[in-house]
């Protein structure tokens, strides 16, 4: 994202958050977003998360070979690998690839078959109608995808290391639950909720501008995936320097 | 009424409106016409603030449009009805929701009320009975029909329509020309019609402008345009073999 666009979002974004025409239409489409969001991406973020806290066990337990490591450090290692990177970072990449995709598209196509001008020429603020139900909707239930996905990625370590005997439940649950900081979760549910913004504006924004026609909408799809994961990256390490 | 006042407008360096300028009057069918790339499209936008003019001014009953803040022009885009090209018809929207989007997003009126506008509204476009249908089942003339009705469902005191003919057979032309006709002699709308449609400019072309290379080459009714010596205008007008034809029969 150069500067040009840059200044562009900036400027989308403030016709976002003008004042709604009316809270009530509003409300419903924010609902309808929270339902395709969260309980829409539920299903495949449980999926992950377990597996990706299984296998995490399994590589700690691989790489922690020694009589002087306790073996209870391998769930204290996941819990913290989950908690602070895996669960929010991981979930947010997968988000931006399923919802950033499904958003900008959806936005894209609205504009391009003159939706968008009929909303206008309407009187409505289109930033506003189309945008703003996403974004609130992305920031509420982006943090609650990250919970499941915290809770279900350390119940798969739990899973992965007992089932493969690299860990004993006990060693397990007596890991998870030794020095555990709450400080970590305000810090995931930090980047969550940055990353919940990212994932519904920064799609939104090349969906609003595009010109052309299907292929150009596919193609805006395709850089809000890669714009969102980048910029997810890039807070990413900001946030984890100015929380920790 | 809509004056406008000597509109410029330019994409980088192509320079598409050269000092447009026009009065549109209510309860008459007022057409913009001209060849492919000839900027009809684009002074309806400017018109309609879709497009920022560098120079001119478009007057809606004297109020100065392209001056006006965003807030201020919502007031005057409520008394807009806009017929798109391609119907411009919320997809995830059935047809009875796309006419009752206006009326929910601007009146506090109850559902039923609501309701009965909108079936009004079908019932006028011919479309009674087809309210729970998606845009993506109905025909193409059906779409430019919804489209009317939604235009209508405020009661707009302008309402724009934009190529309303194209894709469509030559006698669902000539229906949606008809009701776009009636409509605006009914509510004495101010309608102003993008067209190079030969048929609706002899049909509903009471009064026309034509745009060349972004200028304004001619103005007139339908019974005059035929009878013009613009050389430009002819070969617009007489460019198909019927045209043709028929030329010294109008």
């Amino acid at each position: 994202m150069n500067f040009t666009n840059f200044g562009k979002y900036i400027l989308l974004l403030k016709a976002v958050f003008r004042r709604p025409e009316k809270t009530k239409i509003y409300l419903k489409a924010i609902f309808q977003q929270m339902d395709f969001i969260g309980v829409g991406s539920l299903g495949l973020i449980s999926i992950i998360s377990t597996f990706i806290g299984a296998v995490m066990t399994l590589q700690i337990a691989f790489q922690l070979v020694s009589d002087l490591i306790p073996k209870t450090i391998i769930g204290s290692v996941n819990r913290d690998s989950s908690i602070l990177e895996l669960s929010p970072t991981i979930s947010a990449i997968v988000l931006a690839g399923k919802i950033g995709s499904a958003i900008s598209s959806e936005i894209g196509t609205m504009r391009v078959t003159e939706q968008i001008d009929a909303l206008e020429i309407m009187g409505i603020n289109a930033p506003g109608y189309l945008i703003l139900p996403k974004i609130l909707a992305g920031i509420t239930m982006v943090p609650v995808l990250v919970i499941i996905s915290m809770v279900l990625s350390i119940g798969g370590g739990y899973l992965g290391g007992t089932l493969s005997g690299a860990v004993s439940a006990a060693e397990y649950i007596q890991g998870i639950t030794t020095d555990f900081n709450p400080y970590t979760i305000t810090v995931a549910l930090t980047k969550a909720f940055v990353f919940g913004f990212i994932i519904t504006s920064v799609p939104a924004y090349e969906g609003f501008y595009v010109k052309g026609g299907a292929l150009e909408v596919a193609q805006a799809s395709t850089r809000a995936v890669v714009v969102s994961c980048i910029s997810i990256l890039a807070c990413d390490y900001l946030v984890t320097q100015l929380l920790l | 009424m809509i004056e406008i006042k000597d509109i410029h407008k330019s994409f980088g360096d192509n320079e598409v409106l050269k000092g447009i300028s026009g009065t549109f009057k209510e309860g008459v069918t007022n057409l913009i016409i001209g060849g492919s790339g000839s900027g009809k499209t684009t002074l309806l936008k400017c018109m309609i603030g879709l497009h920022q003019p560098e120079e001119g001014s478009v007057l809606y009953d004297n109020r100065e449009f392209t001056q006006l803040s965003f807030e201020e022009r919502i007031e005057i885009r409520k008394e807009i009805g806009m017929l798109f090209q391609g119907s411009a018809l919320f997809d995830s929207m059935t047809v009875e929701e796309n006419i009752m989007f206006p009326l929910n997003m601007f009146t506090e009126q109850s559902r039923s009320e609501k309701l009965e506008r909108v079936n009004f509204c079908l019932q006028r476009v011919n479309l009674e009975g087809k309210n729970k249908l998606f845009p993506a089942e109905l025909s193409g003339g059906m779409k430019k029909r919804v489209g009317i009705a939604r235009a209508i469902a405020m009661n707009p005191k302008y309402l724009f329509c934009d190529e309303p003919n194209s894709g469509l057979d030559p006698k669902t032309s000539i229906v949606i020309d008809e009701l776009i006709k009636e409509l605006t002699e009914e509510y004495n709308t101010t309608t102003i019609v993008v067209t190079h449609d030969m048929n609706s400019v002899m049909g509903i072309g009471d009064y026309i402008i034509f745009l060349h290379e972004g200028k304004k080459f001619w103005e007139g009714s339908n019974k005059e345009i035929a009878k013009t010596d613009i050389e430009e205008l002819n070969d617009f007008v007489f460019a198909s073999r019927f045209m043709k034809a028929a030329k010294g029969k109008f």
